[in-house]
């Protein structure tokens, strides 16, 4: 385990529930300093929870809570100036222009960024006098993000920061997300988009029904292993295409017409399906050998989809 | 694409200063708020001028305007501090604002400091309105300014402790009903424009134990009558002001 200072957050069996039902329950974990950790999980799975007991707003049941070394709650006014966070929704007056409300957080702190410089990089320049309520929801998360980080904290929370954002929108708060890791900014991020966290994320925890299941790089986590896909027509023989393959691979087809081989991928492997391919007729289309996917790990640990 | 300096240089301003970014930006958005300013201004305006100008109502022997002005400033100070500040919190809390103030590095002492100062700066302004108002209008005032003083900074506070119960317990829709209902409600049997003396003796001496009640009276006791030192009416704030704080600290809910 890396010594104390090394963590930006560190969790140790960590529980809540509303009424009866546990939110968090026995979940541990890690986010390095300088390094984009991702919370990965579906819906429900106490993301949010977690993120907001780092950030002060709810207290753990049980379990201790170090952020940047210290207590979240007790030690919230040394913390605040330190730390960055962009809520889920909301949080910013309806009738508030963005601009202003993002000169006044601004004006909290003692070596700000510049607001104008910020809303312009965050392409809500010519929305700075627009009132909250008026603008999208796309333009709102940008803003939240921009008042999160505007006071050049040495940690941000992001809790769904690209839920809602159209395609433009998200490459330029990932973009923002790996310029603060490399300008030596501490992240950790929450999300259900598997490419996200994949893309982004240094560090990946998967989290399911309040506890983490697995956590490690991207990489680490999709391990070595590859898989060829391929697309064709529905409903063909897998039975004897397995008898060509060699023993230990697996073959299956979900959804129809979508076909999936696992195994030990050597180039004849490759040479093996499509030669079955061609001498049943088959044109194949998409095919392609990937590592496994977040999606395919988190499927593979919980039985469930992530999205579902 | 704007270079941007995002490497970590974290630290708060101090707090006073905290307070006074985040009050300057309260009373700038509570002077754009129309809704406010109609609650806050106009209406107090409106019937300053109006009952001082034409004999609708009976006030009873001397000015009308003397015996208005005192009324209408304590309206006044029922609609910012109570009215308004109810309403405006209670939507706050509702939108999450409350919740993201709390993440930045001011601190929730902080922010009641500021809403407090931002009520007096709002009030500041009323009474330069109202008072210049009445003047055009013939108003005399009488009496001692302390005592005045006193007055309506115990109505404040009252008034400010009730407005955050109500905003930091119920669903903002709630508060919007609830705090416009009631400022209508004592607006009529407050003694601000319709004299108490009016109501039957029996109704009149319970009414007088209503904060809008006690401000107004005290108010023209003094500021019409002269009298030196409102002993009563500043009891009864006082003892509104206490129960109203201590509930609001007790039972407010930030979320």
């Amino acid at each position: 385990m890396a010594p104390p200072d090394d963590l930006a957050v560190a969790l140790d069996d960590l529980a809540k529930r509303y009424g009866g039902t546990p939110a968090v329950d026995g979940l541990s974990l890690r986010a390095r300093r300088g390094e984009v950790t991702a919370l990965l999980g579906p819906n429900g799975a106490g993301k949010t929870t977690t993120i907001e007991i780092c950030e002060g707003f709810r207290r753990a049941d049980a379990g201790t809570v170090r952020v940047l070394g210290r207590d979240p709650v007790a030690d919230a006014r040394a913390l605040k100036p330190r730390v960055g966070v962009m809520p889920q929704s909301g949080g910013v007056p309806g009738t508030a222009r963005g601009g202003e409300f993002l000169r006044l957080v601004a004006s909290f702190h003692r070596a700000p960024l510049d607001s104008a410089a910020l809303l312009e990089r965050l392409g809500l320049a010519e929305h700075a006098r627009t009132p909250f309520r008026r603008l999208s929801g796309g333009q709102q998360q940008r803003l939240s993000l921009a008042v999160a980080v505007v006071g050049r904290p040495e940690l941000v929370f992001l809790d769904e920061p690209t839920t809602g954002l159209d395609p433009q929108a998200r490459h330029a708060t990932w973009d923002l997300v790996r310029e603060l890791r490399d300008a030596g900014v501490s992240v950790v991020l929450t999300t259900h988009h598997m490419d996200e966290a994949e893309r982004l994320a240094d560090h990946v925890v998967i989290i399911d029904r309040g506890r983490v299941v697995a956590d490690g790089t991207p990489a680490e986590l999709t391990g070595a292993e590859r898989q060829l896909r391929f697309r064709a027509r529905a409903a063909l023989d897998l039975e004897e295409l397995l008898g060509a393959l060699p023993p230990g691979s697996a073959a299956k087809e979900s959804p129809a017409g979508h076909y999936l081989v696992e195994g030990d991928l050597r180039p004849e492997l490759l040479a093996t399906v499509t030669a079955w391919c061609a001498a049943h007729g088959v044109l194949t289309e998409d095919l392609r050998i990937e590592r496994r996917t977040l999606e395919d790990v988190f499927l593979e640990l919980t039985g469930r989809e992530l999205r579902g | 694409m704007t270079a941007l300096d995002l490497s970590p240089a974290p630290g708060a301003v101090p707090l006073p200063r905290m307070v006074l970014a985040q009050t300057g930006y309260e009373v700038r958005a509570m002077l754009r708020n129309g809704e406010q300013l109609l609650l806050t201004l106009i209406i107090p305006v409106v019937l300053l001028t109006l009952f001082s100008a034409t004999s609708l109502l009976d006030l009873g022997p001397g000015e009308r305007v003397d015996f208005l002005t005192p009324g209408v400033l304590a309206l006044a100070v029922m609609s910012t501090a109570f009215t308004g500040q109810a309403i405006g919190t209670g939507f706050e809390r509702r939108y999450g604002v409350l919740k993201r103030l709390g993440a930045t590095p001011l601190p929730r002492a902080g922010l009641i400091a500021a809403k407090t100062l931002t009520v007096l700066a709002v009030e500041a302004i009323q009474a330069v309105v109202i008072l210049a108002v009445a003047l055009l209008l013939g108003w005399s005032p009488h009496g001692d300014p302390l005592s005045v003083l006193a007055l309506l900074l115990l109505g404040t506070a009252a008034f400010s402790g009730f407005g955050l119960l109500m905003a930091g317990t119920l669903r903002a829709e709630a508060t919007l009903a609830a705090a416009n209902l009631v400022y209508v409600l004592l607006l009529a049997v407050g003694g601000v424009i319709f004299p108490l003396d009016r109501f039957p003796s029996g109704v009149a001496a319970v009414l007088e134990f209503l904060p809008i009640a006690a401000l107004a009276e005290g108010l023209r006791s003094v500021l019409a009558d002269g009298a030196a030192f409102p002993g009563g009416p500043l009891l009864i704030l006082l003892g509104w002001a206490v129960a109203g704080l201590a509930l609001a600290a007790r039972f407010f809910r930030w979320e």
